[in-house]
């Protein structure tokens, strides 16, 4: 185990996991907050450090595309976009899913128009969250370049065999430059292996199709094959992180819990809100306040049982969306957390939707949840189950 | 022709997943001839034997036995209609279309 400091941008921190990755092919179309990923991804490759395809198209739709195409002719494939951009390579999403190509994806988390907003959310990945892609969530720059290096073994295990997505919020992580451990470049190359695919266009010995026309007599056995690779995937990303614990010294959940064991309230959470969280949660721990977070690493699959579990001795619980499901009760993750509690607990759990379109986030917002979630523990009564946290009146 | 395949289907533990077909040439298990409106009808004493309809067919579908067409493959053939318009024989062609009657 040999590791380095480095301050790199988040955007930085993906580019040079993808570097040590190496992969076959990337097929890639700039994007904001995505644009400095790929440029510093390319430079490597023009300066010759790796050896990667670049692949450059005329939009997202052709970049998935692309991919499609290398990842089903046998190559390891990359590619990584924002917000709209996914929004254009989404029916091919669906696709390399379905085809069971294991390609892996940074997703610099941005809002979705409209109006027009490059800053960041959620709702550009709550969107494609049932397409079949695994969706692995960072806090921050360290933890960027950590899940990129082991999504590819997740996405590459046979048994699993779907794409991922590795997610973190636009600009507050991708433009921001932190300290982070890199690791060492052979130790890098020998953990992520190589891809060996059980079926491949350019084995001219073993001819296959790929994309038959599949109609009621097999889709539906094939949608079935995903939900079980799906599930599957759980005991890989807990080997593959078992596995990654020898390279970086600490070993990495579904879930990441704060202060959490002797909680009496806690916010749930994806992404770069946790980190400015733990310092509220320090302050009102010094005051005596038990307050705890539940961090969500993984997204997809959905960690159920992991999260009633974590949070069952708990009096009261706010669930945080940076995405509104604009089902006319609340945010997609407060929909699955509440789910996951249904016969299982009376825990009262609410809901605040926050920073839309990069509305920021600051500690008087957080320290408004825990004095709120406070009175629902106290009173067990529930004023409101879902608030606009930050919008003006 | 192939044998109509009895029995059942596999379940999707059996199955090699995203839909990949590891079978080359297997499209010929598979009847296609259920789509047709028109199917066409090949006249033996009409036919001079020039293969226009052979090279033309988009599905293989004009039967050739000892080098010499001998009719249409029914299980596969779509009902394009193809293979009658391209048929250079006069008066009559060789291949006519009629409407399938069930």
């Amino acid at each position: 185990m040999s590791k380095k400091l480095l301050a790199l941008t988040g955007n930085d921190a993906a580019a040079y996991a993808m570097k040590q990755i190496n992969p076959d092919v990337v097929a890639a179309y700039p994007i904001t907050p995505q644009t400095s990923l790929m440029e510093k991804f390319a430079q490597y490759v023009a300066d010759g450090e790796i050896d990667t395809e670049v692949v450059l198209v005329e939009s997202e739709h052709s970049a998935m595309s692309a991919c499609v195409g290398a990842s089903a002719a046998g190559a390891r494939v990359m590619t990584a976009t924002s917000s709209q951009g996914l929004a254009l390579m989404w029916e091919v999403c669906y696709i390399a899913a379905g085809y069971r190509l294991p390609i892996v994806m940074p997703l610099v988390n941005r809002a979705l128009s409209g109006p027009i907003n490059i800053h960041c959310d959620h709702s550009d990945a709550m969107g494609i969250r049932d397409s079949g892609w695994v969706q692995i969530w960072s806090e921050n720059a360290q933890e960027v370049y950590d899940n990129l290096l082991q999504a590819i073994k997740i996405a590459e295990d046979p048994e699993v065999m779907l794409p991922v997505m590795v997610n973190y919020d636009g600009f507050i992580i991708s433009h921001a430059i932190e300290n982070l451990f890199v690791y060492d470049d052979a130790e890098t190359k020998s953990f992520v292996g190589e891809y060996k695919p059980k079926y491949m266009l350019l084995d001219a010995k073993k001819p296959v199709t790929f994309g038959t026309f599949d109609l009621t007599d097999y889709y539906f056995e094939h949608r079935r094959q995903m939900a079980e690779g799906m599930r599957n995937s759980k005991k890989v990303i807990s080997r593959v992180a078992k596995e990654f614990s020898k390279i970086c010294g600490r070993e990495y959940g579904f879930l990441e819990g704060y202060k959490l064991d002797d909680a009496e309230v806690a916010i749930v959470a994806l992404g770069s809100t946790v980190g400015t969280a733990r310092a509220v949660v320090d302050e009102l721990r010094a005051k005596g306040i038990k307050a705890g977070i539940l961090k969500i690493r993984v997204f997809r699959p959905f960690p159920e049982e992991e999260i009633a579990a974590s949070l069952k001795h708990l009096k009261a619980i706010a669930v945080l969306d940076r995405a509104d499901a604009l089902n006319a009760v609340g945010g997609p993750l407060f929909d699955e957390v509440r789910a996951a509690f249904y016969n299982k607990s009376n825990i009262p759990l609410v809901n605040y939707v926050y920073g839309l379109g990069g509305r920021d986030m600051g500690l008087d917002d957080i320290k408004r949840v825990y004095s709120e979630v406070s009175e629902v523990a106290k009173t067990g009564k529930i004023k409101d189950l879902v608030t606009y946290l930050g919008v003006r009146d | 022709m192939a044998a109509k395949e009895n029995k059942r289907a596999p379940g999707w533990k059996e199955m090699p997943i995203g839909g990949v077909n590891p079978e080359a040439g297997n499209a010929v298990k598979y009847n296609t001839g259920t789509w047709r409106t028109f199917k066409p009808v090949w006249f033996n004493d009409r036919c001079i034997q020039c293969y226009l309809c052979w090279i033309n067919c988009p599905d293989v579908s004009i039967l050739i036995k000892e080098g010499k067409v001998a009719g249409i493959d029914y299980e596969h053939c779509k009902g394009c209609g193809i293979c009658a318009v391209v048929c250079p024989v006069k008066p009559k062609k060789a291949i006519e279309m009629v409407k399938e009657e069930k």
